[in-house]
This record gives structure tokens, sequence and C-alpha cells, in this order.
């Protein structure tokens, strides 16, 4: 099984879950099964393209998948995928 | 008398000994590192939740200059977090309260206000004047501001940003190190991700991202330790974790890349799809809106209607209109067969745009009936009944 971390923002469409753990043998199929599993997050990780989005980067262990083969890069269990968000927060100075 | 070119351009009064004594006796630092700490200038770029430890300790450390960029006023619900600023210091300029804070810690330091909102015209003039630039604001048009800015002009920008229990921490803009745009190449679309006015955060995550940042700049000007260059620190309050991701700098990024298409700043709003000068709420009511005292007067004269609520649960716990009924925007696709669209319904929440969105939506499910609370509950607090607390 590969182990998806749901970051704090995301975990509205998880159930509030934060890490789900998928099956899968690729990058693409671990994130399709996690967003049928949870269809809200979907419009949230991928556009209409179906392309990840570009404020939302997913690591498989601590490498960047954009550096890796992107969805298709390969997953072998105990994997850990980490999907990390831009969020904004600081103070309000802007 | 020869002139000894290899002095340093500043030196310690005794009393400045005294007072860096724990830092001169380490090695790392030394004498050596204090004078280093002295000569160097550090702006921040927001005086709020991760502006306030930075500016602490980054006064109490011998920072030689600090430049402060901040146009905002202390409120209530800022004291949670931003701990340069006291409850007396409510309604005063943040610049004056954290400042005269500083003066008290520390009058070593030179200290440079900014009182601005940072602008693509203003961003390269003030960045410049510093050596090293610590971005702690809450909003995307200005991370990609100071971000290019720092890139342009060859700036380390020690980055750090917080959302309800998670934080994020790294450096962009050094030498052949990445960019914020090679980590994120765009923002996300305006109101996908929730701000923490809008999602919450808890008061003591800025205190551990600015501390992160404040030793990352210390360091930086040191010349010591490992830097956070190239990697992304993550840290989770809730399960006491941090972790540590690979940052590379994108060759084909648009600031920092080896063609990078981007050579001046940009527009910024535009680019994060925001506009600058969001449109004042109009004095007048709008069709489809009800103000506090009218919806007061229906309830009064006993009319029937649904008054539905659609903020959150732990929201509906704080306050609550009374005879509302509580289904969260999130949830009303999935509730919305609980309500009859045959009634007249009055919709809020807290202050009139998730109320906006639930509206469009039930627009879209065949309801005509209904109403948005203008202003939301804090307007209820305001015009009808002052015992509501605001939040």
């Amino acid at each position: 099984m590969i182990k998806i971390l749901i970051p704090t923002p995301l975990r509205q469409y998880t159930g509030h879950k934060d890490t789900v753990e998928v099956a899968g043998a690729t990058v693409g199929e671990a994130l399709g099964t996690l967003t049928t599993k949870f269809p809200d997050l979907r419009r949230n990780l991928f556009n209409e393209q179906g392309a990840l989005r570009s404020f939302v980067n997913v690591y498989l262990n601590d490498e960047d998948i954009r550096y890796l083969g992107k969805d298709s890069t390969a997953l072998r269990p105990g994997d850990t995928l980490t999907i990390v968000p831009s969020i904004a927060g600081g103070s309000h100075a802007g | 008398m020869p002139v000894d070119l290899a002095a340093p351009p500043v030196s310690l009064s005794n009393e400045e000994i005294l007072r860096y004594s724990r830092h001169l006796i380490m090695p790392e630092v030394g004498m050596e590192g204090q004078l280093k700490l002295k000569a160097a200038s550090v702006l921040l770029i927001g005086a709020g939740g991760l502006g306030s430890p930075l500016a602490l300790y980054l006064t109490a450390a011998g920072i030689g200059r600090i430049g402060l960029v901040d146009f905002d006023v202390v409120d209530f619900t800022n004291l949670q977090r931003q701990v340069i600023h006291g409850t007396g210091d409510v309604g005063r300029k943040k610049l004056d309260s954290a400042i005269e804070t500083m003066r008290q810690i520390n009058p070593y330091v030179t200290i440079e206000r900014h009182e601005i909102a940072l602008s693509s015209e203003n961003a390269l003039d003030i960045i410049r004047q510093y050596d090293i630039v610590a971005d702690g604001t809450d909003n995307f048009p200005t991370r990609y501001l100071v971000n290019d800015a720092c890139v342009l002009l060859g700036k380390p920008n020690v980055y750090g940003s917080i959302f309800r229990f998670e934080g994020q921490s790294s450096i962009f803009g050094a030498e052949d190190g990445p960019c914020y745009r090679c980590l994120y190449p765009e923002p996300p679309p305006p109101g996908l991700v929730p701000s923490c006015a809008e999602g919450g955060v808890l008061g003591i995550l800025p205190g551990v991202i600015g501390l992160i940042q404040a030793t990352e700049v210390v360091k930086l000007i040191l010349g010591k330790g490992e830097p956070l260059i190239g990697r992304l620190l993550l840290y989770d309050a809730l399960a006491m974790r941090f972790r540590e991701l690979k940052l590379r700098r994108n060759p084909a990024c648009p600031v920092c890349g080896d063609h990078p298409t981007i050579r001046q700043l940009i527009d910024y709003h535009q680019f994060c799809g925001i506009p600058e000068h969001p449109a004042p709420p109009e004095p007048g009511m709008k069709d489809g809106e009800i103000d506090a005292p009218s919806l007061k007067a229906h309830m009064d004269r006993g009319e029937h209607f649904v008054l539905l609520d659609v903020r959150e649960p732990h929201e509906y716990q704080i306050c609550r209109i009374p005879g509302s009924i509580l289904i969260p925007l999130g949830e009303l696709p999935k509730r919305v067969n609980e309500l009859d669209p045959a009634a007249e319904m009055v919709v809020h929440c807290k202050s009139g745009i998730r109320s906006a969105k639930a509206i469009d939506f039930l627009k879209q499910a065949g309801f005509r009936k209904m109403k948005n609370l203008k202003g939301g509950i804090l307007a209820w607090s305001d015009k009808v009944d002052p015992t509501v607390p605001k939040y």
C-alpha cells in the first residue's frame, strides 16, 4: 500500500483524514484511486485537463514528482506521497 | 596613521559587549559574528504573526538595521498570535506598536519604518536597501511580488507560511537556489485556498515558523551551518512532526530559470486574479439582499420563512441567530433535499460571502425565493443584537 499524506487545507475533502492508504503502481494510479475515493478532492488537485494544478506539488518520499517521472513515476509498497499545496498565511501587509 | 583595511566597519561598545556576551563566548558567533550581525540589515515584510517573533528575536540578537513594512492597525483578533503587540496597542498602527517594543528590547538596533503597501512600484527601491528579506505576508500577490523582487535584486528571501496547524519554511532567491516560483509556478485561483482569516491559525504556530525564519536569517549573516536553501521544511504541530522535502531550481522558471522571461516586476494582483482595490460594499441594498434590521422586523411580525446558516459547526457554536438552521456551505450539495424550494428563505454566514455562494448554488438547484443577509451575522451583531459576539 501507498501512504498519501493529506495537508490541512484539503482534509475537508477526505472526511478529515490526514493519511489515506491506497494501492497503485504509479503516482497517477495512486492519485486516481484517492480522488475516486474522495471525489471532492479532484477539482482541488487537478485542472479541467486532468493535469495536477500548478499550486499543488506532490512528493514521492522527499522528491518532487516533477523531477521524477511525474504521473508515471513507479511506486513501491511502503512509499509515501505528500501533497503540498501553497499556503499564504502570515501577516496582513500586502 | 595607517588604516587597517581588514577592520570591520562597526565595533561594539562595552554595553553591547555585555549585552551580547552569550553570543560572544560561543565560537560559532564570537566577536566576528556579532559584528557581522551589527553590520547586517534585514527587511521584515509584515509586523503580524510571523513578523512578531522575527522582529523580537532579530532585534534582541543585535541585527544592525531592521526595516519593517506594514500599514495595518492592531485589532483584538491579532493579539492571539501577534505577540509584539499588547492589549493597549489595539487601534494603534502596527508599526508604532512594534517599533516601541523593539526599542525597549534593544536600543542599539536602527529601526526603519516603511508604512506602505508593498507594490510593484516601490518594492525594488525598498528591498534594495537591505541584505536579507524575511517574508511574512498573508497573501499571494505579495508573496510573488517579494519573490520576484528578491530574485531580480539577488537578495535571499527567507520564507515562512502558516495555515491552522501547519507551516512551511525555506530560503528562496539565494545564489543558484530555487525561488518561490520554482516551488509554485502559479497561485491558486482566488477562493480555493482559505486564508488565516477564513481558516484560522493556531496562535503559537507563527511563533515556531517565524523563529525558524529568524534562525535562518542569523545563519545566513553568520555564514554558519546549513542554510534552508533547496529544502522545504514542513511543520505539522498536531502530529508534532517536521519533514523536509527537496526543492530544485527549475531551469524553466520564468524568473530565476536559465532563460528568464520576467525581467521586471509585473502586476501581481492581475497575476493572482485578485482585484487590487476590491469594490467597497454598496451602500444601498442589492437585489436579493436583506439587511439585519429588516430581518429582525420579519421575525418580529412572525412571518414564515427559513433562516439558513451556511457557516461551519464550530462557528455556530460561537454564536447564532435564533431560529436558524445550520447546513455548512460545503455540505449544501448533499443536503439540499432537506430544504423546501417553495419556502421563503434568508441565507446568512459570517459576513455575506459564503451565503452569496450558497444562493448561487441554490439558484442552480431551482430555488427562487432566497435573500442574502447583508453583512452576515456580523451585521446582525452590529445593528440588531450586540450581545451576539463577533469573531
